[in-house]
């Protein structure tokens, strides 16, 4: 039972136990479903037996004693159903809410917002602080601890392969903690109802060997390369001289905004605005053209550069790696 | 009750309805791809009506974002974001002036104040010319002009975690009301 996004297809202990509650739970259901239809049907088949011997189907009405016992049976198997179940949902929250073995675990402090994720990998070193958007990368085996924050309203961190949902709740702290136990590349939405855009609020999830997850970090921390050709040039220009500035970050430059998603790195990112189409230049330029014809109401205002401008501006982007 | 008087409760009615549904769509309407003006020509916006001769006539521009309230919500977002507070300290005034009193040293209508963010003011005010777009410089002064009451109380952001130029909705003290008439007031025993 696997498909995207699916809780089944198992990628961390958390997320194991949750597995396994939900078949318990599913299989438990379907055997008292079948059970009440087999009941059912045996009384339907008697009262219909009953008529055909000319027996009218009240004839023999419940007496007082048989009803109370009968009732009394049947109250105290459903209290025991749900007895098994809330215990077994209380077993499994307290296990997936317990820390995992964490002896170093990995600190990633998470921002919602409206309508993207920030990522900032928390270190010893102040110095290796990295924050990224919209794409997560953690390594196999080594716990992760989450912090959720939000900038605007409730959101839900929710990668259904790792954990469970989380709400990440305006000035509010929470936690929680995941592991990847195998190497994978997940899509994770946000969980909670958010605006108008909550569905295209998606992030990228990549799990890989720890030898593999410090080179990708190595690349992030380092600052954006000055370009070199003359478009590139240009490009930089634009960006410092028009909106682009006033909400984004690329480190190396004057742009040090945070009101927008972090662009250091921008070309290396699998997708764009949070997830909502692939990284090309095609769909770049069309994305920074006019957001709103494909996020309606997202922040990023409709930018009406020349032609020229924005090829360059491209240009420069794509530089960004 | 005739049939005339009828037909005019009914017409009575749809135009209160009418009217209703209007006023609300205009304030809650959120236009995420509707063209904004352009900020006004430097020669175009005047600070003052006084003028030699005969007055030329006024030019106006119509902003998109007066008495809506999703515009004014986004211009409160984008005041916090970009820190204009830290020079105006939400509308209290710190190294630059005040704006929630009713002092405009270059004027206080839409066209005056977007015309003050693009170009930038002596003394401090930097100037945004080509880093804001069009709408959110409209969004921006609505803002503003809800600081100091310019805006219909309807669509103007009702409560504030900062100062107001008005007692905050969350903060009025609470009123216990009072009996209109000797007849609902309860007898001296049933006081606390």
């Amino acid at each position: 039972m696997t498909w995207a996004g699916s809780i089944f297809d198992t990628a961390g202990p958390p997320a194991e136990r949750i597995a396994r509650l939900a078949w318990f739970l599913i299989i438990v259901s379907a055997v008292t479903y079948l059970l009440v239809l087999v009941a059912t049907g045996m009384a339907m088949r008697r009262a219909r037996a009953r008529r055909a011997r000319g027996e009218l189907a009240d004839a023999r009405p419940e007496t007082g004693k048989r009803l109370t016992r009968n009732v009394a049976i049947a109250a105290i198997a459903t209290t025991l159903l749900l007895l098994v179940f809330v215990t077994a949902t209380a077993l499994t929250n307290k296990a997936i809410a317990w820390p995992l073995n964490a002896q170093q675990p990995l600190t990633i402090e998470v921002t919602g917002n409206q309508w993207w994720w920030q990522f900032r990998y928390r270190d010893s070193v102040p110095s290796n602080w990295l924050t990224t958007s919209n794409e997560l990368h953690i390594p196999v085996g080594r716990p992760v601890r989450v912090i959720l924050l939000s900038n605007d309203v409730i959101h839900s961190f929710w990668i259904p392969e790792l954990h469970g949902k989380q709400d990440v709740i305006p000035g509010h702290r929470n936690t929680t903690w995941i592991q990847a136990d195998r190497p994978g590349a997940w899509k994770a939405r946000c969980a909670e109802f958010c605006g108008l855009q909550h569905a295209k609020m998606a992030f990228d999830v990549v799990a890989e060997s720890p030898a593999q997850f410090d080179r990708w970090y190595e690349s992030q921390l380092a600052s954006a390369q000055p370009p070199t050709d003359s478009s590139a040039k240009h490009g930089h220009d634009v960006f410092m001289q028009r909106t682009c500035i006033m909400c984004h970050a690329i480190s190396g430059t004057e742009a040090g905004s945070s009101v927008g998603p972090e662009l250091t790195h921008i070309a290396s990112r699998p997708s764009i605005a949070a997830g909502t189409l692939p990284n090309t230049r095609e769909n770049l330029g069309r994305w920074i053209l006019n957001p709103q014809l494909i996020k309606p109401g997202v922040r990023m205002p409709p930018n009406a550069l020349p032609p020229a401008e924005m090829n360059a501006l491209l240009d420069y982007l794509e530089t960004l790696k | 009750m005739s049939v005339v008087s009828v037909t005019r409760l009914w017409g009575r009615a749809a135009a209160v309805a009418a009217l209703t549904l209007g006023l609300a769509c205009k304030r809650e309407e959120r236009r995420f791809n509707a063209s904004y003006p352009s900020p006004p020509a430097y020669a175009a916006v005047t600070l003052d009506t006084l003028q030699p001769g005969v007055p030329s006539p006024e030019i106006t521009v119509n902003s998109p974002s007066e008495g809506n309230a999703y515009d004014i919500a986004q211009g409160k977002q984008l005041f916090a974001q970009w820190n204009c507070s830290g020079c105006h300290s939400h509308g209290g005034g710190g190294m630059g002036p005040p704006l929630m009193d009713n002092e405009w040293i270059y004027g206080s209508s839409p066209e005056n104040i977007v015309a003050t963010i693009v170009e930038g003011r002596p003394n401090g005010m930097p100037s945004f010319r080509n880093r804001i777009a069009n709408n959110q410089l409209w969004q921006l002064a609505a803002y503003v002009r809800s600081m100091s009451g310019l805006q219909a109380k309807a669509p103007s952001p009702g409560r504030n975690d900062e100062m107001q130029y008005k007692v905050d909705e969350q903060r009025t003290p609470i009123r216990t009301p009072r009996a209109s008439s000797s007849r609902n007031v309860p007898a001296k025993s049933e006081r606390p």
